[in-house]
């Protein structure tokens, strides 16, 4: 099956590209010959099952993790060809906003936000302290917090630390890594608002992972679904659908129509059939 | 659908052995590699004083209590274990010289870092498992900021730096454990004991247990870090973590001991081809 070709909603030149892309751990291979561009100032949306790759997508985005095969270009530069100094210089141009939020547990909350401009010794100390009030202040968290511990803080407080810090250093591209996972629905809203504002406001190209159908309808310009590659046909591309998430319901693949309405359909087959194979 | 399935064949025991092989030889290239990168670290950017501090106090200053607590029970045991022996051949006397030294290049260095290991190496290493398994190590490197340089750098001085004075700590309480329990319980005239104490045991011993306890220090800090770094997921994988951390740096402490003596002695008696008689 083919996937859906992309829509053109490009503000300005492609600025990340995974080309033939292929990451693999040990024997197990996890992304297969993965050909994405995310163009300037687009939001994309990244949905599929659990272990489908789509966090390691993510991170093969800002090289957390290195392709086994192909490349990643960030403006039309191969991530891989980079010196290390290079490297953490193009990682300051993008956002990461991880799935726990990943704070630092040492750090209280100014620490963590300020960590990134600190690090870098980009602003002075008055400076700093200004646009780390002023990211609170963004993501809805007064400066009362600032002196407390990851550890005393909500689900919810810690996401938007999270993003704070990652907003800390303006970047040019925001990575999302399920940003309303284990939240309520009121704060996954509260995510959702703060990621549409983020993208429109900083005019940012943005990715966001998420198994969440609500967070893609407001978030995300296009939406790519992956697939797990245990269970594709051999020769099958692992992306099933690329396109608007306005169409994604009315997709002719079956698979993509269960996900987007949470119908366990031929899985439940499946692991029936994987139940009887082991038994 | 059908699944594609990956045929499962059972492995013979030849095959299992390679692997395991294999395995090893590469987790050695790795902690080789990540060793290489800490060192170069070292030297191309060191650690700001607000990251050395808290590390300092950590596995130096908070492993004073564990370390001088053993050093002197250590001092007081042999005491009571060589006492019975010497006054049967009538060398009570010269019991001094023979805790004195056994502490110095021997007792006192290896308890030190085994301390060290148990305390703080696996705290080391439990730290950056639960940083590995919550994406904080990733964060640091989505931060710009290399996860060696920033986490490893500081344990690894602040282990190889305060490891002598530890050492030292260890020796002084056992020399003073060893006295007391000598002179006052075990009623070894006190003058006997202090003139063939310094009669036998020179600055040149204390400086090789010295010597050892920095080889000590570095193995401990990059064992602890390297398991920490590449714990698995879960507290399972954090658990194992730290257990590994303590189990390899005590066998690394017990080798390099044993390396590092006979390198010691072929160095000894090559500038001093008098052997040194203790009795």
């Amino acid at each position: 099956m083919s996937a859906a070709p992309a829509p053109a909603l490009s503000v300005g030149g492609s600025t990340l590209e995974l080309i033939n892309a292929s990451i693999q751990f040990r024997q197990h291979l996890v992304l297969r010959d993965i050909t994405l561009n995310v163009p300037r100032g687009q939001t994309l949306a990244v949905i599929g099952e659990s272990g489908c790759g789509k966090t390691v997508l993510l991170k093969l985005m800002i090289r957390l993790l290195k392709p086994s095969k192909g490349m990643v270009k960030f403006d039309g530069r191969d991530l891989g060809l980079l010196n290390e100094h290079e490297l953490n210089q193009t990682r300051l141009r993008f956002g990461f906003l991880f799935q726990m939020a990943a704070l630092f547990d040492s750090l209280t909350v100014f620490d963590n936000v300020a960590f990134g401009p600190r690090e870098h010794k980009l602003f002075d100390s008055m400076t700093l302290t200004r646009i780390v009030h002023e990211r609170l202040h963004e993501v809805g968290l007064s400066e009362e917090i600032e002196n407390k511990k990851p550890a005393e803080l909500s689900g919810g407080q810690r996401k938007r630390v999270g993003l704070a810090r990652a907003l800390a250093l303006d970047p040019e591209v925001m990575l999302y890594d399920e940003p309303t996972t284990g939240l309520d629905p009121i704060m996954s809203d509260v995510i959702n608002v703060l990621i549409v504002q983020t993208q429109t406001r900083k005019k940012s190209t943005g990715v966001v992972v998420t198994h969440d159908m609500k967070t893609v309808a407001k978030v995300a310009d296009r939406v790519v679904m992956l697939y797990p590659l245990a269970r594709l046909k051999a020769g099958e591309p692992q992306i099933l659908y690329d396109g608007p998430p306005e169409a994604i319901g009315d997709s002719p693949d079956p698979r993509v129509r269960q996900f987007v309405h949470g119908e366990a359909g031929e899985r439940l087959r499946e692991l029936a059939q994987q139940r009887d194979g082991e038994s | 659908m059908a699944v594609a399935s990956t045929p499962q064949s059972e492995s013979s025991p030849v095959q299992r052995l390679g692997e395991q092989i294999y395995e090893t030889l590469a987790e050695l290239g790795e902690m080789a590699q990540f060793s290489g990168l800490t060192l170069s670290w070292m030297v191309r950017k060191l650690p700001k004083w607000n990251v050395l501090v808290p590390n300092f106090y950590t596995i130096g200053v908070s492993s004073m209590p564990v370390v001088a607590i053993t050093g002197t029970f250590i001092g007081m045991v042999l005491a009571v274990q060589a006492h019975s022996q010497f006054a049967i051949m009538g060398l009570a006397s010269r019991l001094g010289s023979v805790i004195n030294i056994s502490l110095v290049k021997e007792l006192g260095p290896v308890l030190a870092a085994t301390m060290l290991a148990g305390r703080v190496g696996s705290s080391m290493a439990a730290e950056l498992g639960t940083m590995r398994v919550t994406e904080q190590i990733d964060a640091l490197s989505a931060l710009g900021t290399n996860p060696i340089q920033y986490l490893v750098v500081p344990r690894f001085m602040a282990c190889v730096l305060l490891i002598p004075l530890l050492t030292l700590m260890a020796d002084f309480m056992g020399v003073i454990g060893g006295a007391a329990v000598s002179t006052q319980m075990l009623k070894v005239d006190s003058y006997h004991y202090w003139f063939y104490s310094r009669k036998y045991v020179g600055s040149l011993d204390l400086f090789a247990g010295v010597f050892k306890s920095y080889f000590f220090g570095a193995a401990i800090a990059l064992i602890s870090c390297h398991r920490g770094f590449h714990s698995r997921a879960g507290a399972e994988g954090v658990g194992r973590a730290a257990t590994e951390a303590f189990v390899f740096s005590f066998i690394a402490i017990l080798f390099l001991d044993f390396c590092i003596g006979i390198v010691w002695n072929a160095a000894y008696n090559a500038f001093y081809p008098e052997p040194a008689h203790l009795l």
